[in-house]
């Protein structure tokens, strides 16, 4: 008799994984936020500290959301994952495309800062948290509590 | 249509080509990571329809992947928002 799971009791057997690595760079991300818009406030003023800040939010928003698309798709069926996994890249890069636009066009935006912060800190939050949970999958005893 | 064309000032004619630039340059730049993801999910549902056991470890290897493969169209998104007039 076949005695393995059935790929619908999925999300029984396992816990949210995404939304734990989504919240641990959402917490890492409010790190290194005031470095990004510090550099942002001194180099473009008042324009550069939002434009900063917009990108760590959009960084921050497109990590949880991408969870969240997962988690819940996941809990549906793996069919549901892998369409609502593509159909919500094309969402969220429209949603990021559309909240750009609209501050572009009031004529808060200021381009170079906020290209710098959106990918040296969606770059950079990935790798570190990669690091992190190579080192905690490899050696589940190293997992930090907090 | 030439009559058109030849009213239109070169600044503006610039400024549309720019547009239409960067609007062709972040679509074409949102197709691999479409094609990377598409690649991605569908091995990580393979190995999860074959060991149920270890999604676990799956959902956060293709999560980063996906993250990851995200970047370059992001990179595309950064060039239409220089690009844009």
């Amino acid at each position: 008799m076949n005695d393995a799971a059935p790929v619908n009791e999925l999300e029984s057997l396992d816990p949210a994984t995404e939304t734990a690595i989504a919240r641990d760079l959402t917490r890492r991300a409010i790190w290194v936020a005031p470095a990004f818009l510090l550099v942002g406030l001194l180099g473009w003023g008042l324009d550069g500290l939002l434009s900063s800040a917009l990108a760590l939010v959009l960084v921050a928003v497109n990590f949880r959301l991408g969870a969240a698309i997962i988690t819940r798709a996941a809990q549906i069926s793996i069919n549901a994952l892998y369409g609502a996994v593509l159909g919500g890249y094309v969402a969220r890069l429209a949603l990021m495309t559309a909240v750009v636009l609209v501050v572009k066009a009031v004529g808060l935006l200021a381009t170079v800062p906020f290209a710098i912060t959106l990918l040296v800190t969606h770059l950079g939050l990935l790798a570190w948290e990669s690091r992190h949970v190579a080192m905690t999958l490899a050696a589940p005893g190293l997992k930090p509590t907090k | 249509m030439l009559n058109v064309l030849a009213q239109t000032a070169a600044g503006e004619m610039l400024e549309g080509l720019k547009a239409i630039g960067a609007g062709l340059g972040y679509g074409l730049a949102a197709i691999g990571p479409g094609v990377g993801i598409g690649t991605v999910v569908g091995n990580a549902i393979s190995s999860m329809a074959r060991q149920p056991e270890s999604a676990g470890m799956v959902r956060t290897t293709m999560f980063l992947g996906i993250a990851f493969t995200e970047a370059l169209a992001l990179i595309g998104f950064v060039v239409f928002i220089l690009l844009m007039p």
